[in-house]
């Protein structure tokens, strides 16, 4: 008799398996996304699917993949067949662009806010009770501070965090391109060990207890602190920073391959939606319309000025070359 | 036709084993399949890179830094391991003590722990807030980031193979050689010298040629304890890594060949130094 349940039920379960596997066989979307944005898309997916079903009545599957972004980005242009890429900066998708040929260059320029649904900004996280007295870039080049950056020529995440360093100091009065990298010159000296990516150098700071100050998103430093308790870090906004556009964009070829180009499309756009944003917002990345997230979440970023990679930069193609390709401005830092 | 045959009639009666050129086509086909495809694969991309660029690129100051931490930090360890290896050997084959298959079976755990792992708990160890890290920090040591903590790193991950070499031969060793080495006057000293050693050195040789050859392409432990700092604390596996961030798939390929030509040459060089020693010995290969 028991025997005889355990098949059945074992039967049944076999059956089920087989129908959610066809089910999901219909529509499937990968999501291929870089490192700190698994638990914003854990959230966001099943709301996308429910808000497919209601309006199309199909099931739709979206899987993610998360790395590096870089090292994303080189798996798609290997032959990953990713529907949607939504990675840490413009520069890696632009590569995808330009070596598979999958979507337009100007790709960007097909969403608002520069394809960016989410923002975030570079701000420094600190031990508890800030013994170093950090207040602003300025400070981190101080004689005996230790600063935590992963390297920008491993990490995507990292070159975010160059930037707004060499931003700041190029917009202090008199601040020139010379002075600008005396200031990144310095400020890497200060630095002791350099991680190849962005959540290794998190541990080298908080578990290993390495540094003074860890350079951080905005939204890893609000994680860092909630995981790790606020009682032993807190986070100190600078004067001045850079805007962290993680972009998203549908790689047109795969789509159009597997038939998917309307639910990609619906993908990214639902990102702009209020629920998208919503979520955004609880997963600490600044919503690009914050009037339609929860005004709780959003009056937890505090007010800073920000600068972009377009307007001080002239954009990621110029900034890669010139600073973080081999024989640019990082390399020559730490080998004259 | 008929010298063919004649071939064929002569290699059939002197050879004592049967099945000699199927076993060389498949040992051919299968090395070509598993190591000379990929390495092939490995110097084509390379040769998209004029002479010039492959100069560049492999004679940068960086680059360059980093081929002497990788190699040697990777000889340093190699010997450290080929000392130390030979020593538990020894004393798992020569003594019994309680406890001893256990530390037999710790021997192999580098072997079997992702090399994350391993770099990650050595990091942890060794950091100035770890359990070992605490009480070096005071008096001035930083393993933990600093080239030192490379070695540490290289150590672990090649310690079985010098152990798991040498154990065998000194297993076969027998102590009527030591005694009668001993009833003729050896001193101690004497009888490693003069019996042991020779009988050892070519195994030690290739545990030490192995262990050398797994630390310089090591890069999931070293990269967490190695601080990465550039010109001083990189190895050469980051390089590749780094170009290959970069999009830089014929640079990354142009230092993969540096370290192939070197390893190469290093482990042919290491494995003549053996045939001669174990001929030298008159031990058979």
């Amino acid at each position: 008799m028991t025997v005889n349940i355990l098949r059945r039920s074992l039967l049944a379960l076999a059956l089920t398996a087989s129908l959610v596997g066809t089910a999901q066989a219909q529509t499937t979307l990968l999501n291929v996304s870089y490192d700190p944005t698994r638990e914003l898309y854990q959230a966001f997916n099943p709301e996308f699917a429910k808000y497919w079903k209601v309006k199309t009545g199909q099931d739709v599957t979206i899987k993610q993949s998360h790395g590096g972004s870089g090292k994303q980005a080189r798996a798609v242009i290997d032959g990953l067949e990713a529907d949607v890429v939504t990675l840490a900066l413009a520069y890696d998708i632009d590569v995808i662009a330009a070596k598979t040929n999958k979507f337009p260059a100007d790709w960007q320029k097909r969403l608002p806010h520069n394809s960016s649904p989410y923002t975030s900004t570079i701000v420094f996280l600190v031990r508890k009770g800030n013994p170093k007295g950090i207040k602003d870039w300025g400070d981190l080049v101080k004689p005996d501070v230790q600063v935590i950056t992963p390297n920008p020529k491993t990490s995507g995440g990292a070159r975010w965090n160059y930037l707004a360093a060499w931003g700041y100091a190029l917009q202090q009065p008199g601040g020139s391109e010379a002075k600008a990298k005396e200031f990144v010159t310095e400020l890497f000296k200060h630095v002791p060990v350099l991680d190849s990516g962005a959540r290794g150098a998190t541990n080298t700071f908080v578990q290993r207890g390495i540094g003074d100050v860890l350079l951080a998103w905005e939204n890893e430093a609000f994680l860092s602190v909630n995981e790790l308790g606020p009682d032993k870090f807190e986070i100190v906004v600078p004067s001045v920073s850079i805007l962290a556009e993680p972009p998203v964009t549908v790689v047109d070829g795969v789509a159009a391959k597997r038939g998917t180009t309307e639910v990609a499309k619906a993908y990214v756009e639902y990102l702009y939606s209020p629920a998208g944003q919503k979520i955004a917002a609880q997963h600490y990345y600044r919503p690009a319309k914050p009037e339609l997230a929860d005004p709780k979440d959003v009056a937890r970023f505090p007010n800073l000025k920000t600068f972009t990679i377009d307007g001080l930069f002239g954009g990621w193609a110029k900034t890669q070359k010139a600073h973080f390709d081999d024989g640019g401005v990082f390399d020559q830092i730490f080998t004259r | 036709m008929h010298w063919e045959r004649q071939d064929m009639s002569a290699s059939r009666t002197f050879r004592v084993l049967p099945g000699f050129r199927l076993t060389l086509g498949y040992t051919l086909a299968y090395l070509s399949l598993i190591v000379l495809l990929p390495l092939a694969a490995v110097f084509l991309k390379t040769a998209s890179l004029s002479i010039a660029e492959f100069w560049n690129v492999i004679s940068a100051p960086r680059v360059v830094a980093s081929y002497k931490l990788s190699f040697g930090m990777s000889l340093a360890a190699a010997a450290i391991n080929a000392m130390f290896g030979l020593l538990l050997a020894w004393s798992l084959v020569r003594y019994s003590f309680p406890g001893k298959r256990v530390i037999d079976a710790l021997v192999d755990l580098p072997f079997a722990l992702p090399t994350a792992v391993a770099g990650i708990a050595l990091t942890a160890l060794y950091a100035k807030n770890g359990r070992i890290g605490q009480y070096l920090d005071p008096l001035g040591i930083q393993v933990a980031f600093k080239p030192l903590g490379v070695l540490v790193a290289l150590v672990f991950i090649g310690l079985p193979f010098v152990v798991r070499t040498v154990q065998p031969i000194l297993e076969d060793l027998d102590t009527e050689l030591e005694e009668a080495a001993a009833s003729l006057g050896a001193r101690r000293w004497q009888i490693f010298r003069h019996v042991i050693l020779p009988v050892l050195l070519p195994a030690l040789l290739t545990g030490f040629a192995l262990a050398f050859a797994r630390a310089v392409g090591e890069y999931g432990s070293v990269i967490f304890i190695a601080g990465n700092i550039p010109m001083v604390s990189e190895i050469t596996p980051l390089m590749i890594i780094t170009k290959l961030e970069q999009y830089d798939y014929a640079g990354a390929t142009a230092i993969a060949v540096v370290m192939l030509v070197v390893s190469f040459a290093l482990l042919l060089l290491i494995n003549g130094l053996q045939a001669w020693t174990a001929s030298r010995t008159g031990r058979e290969r």
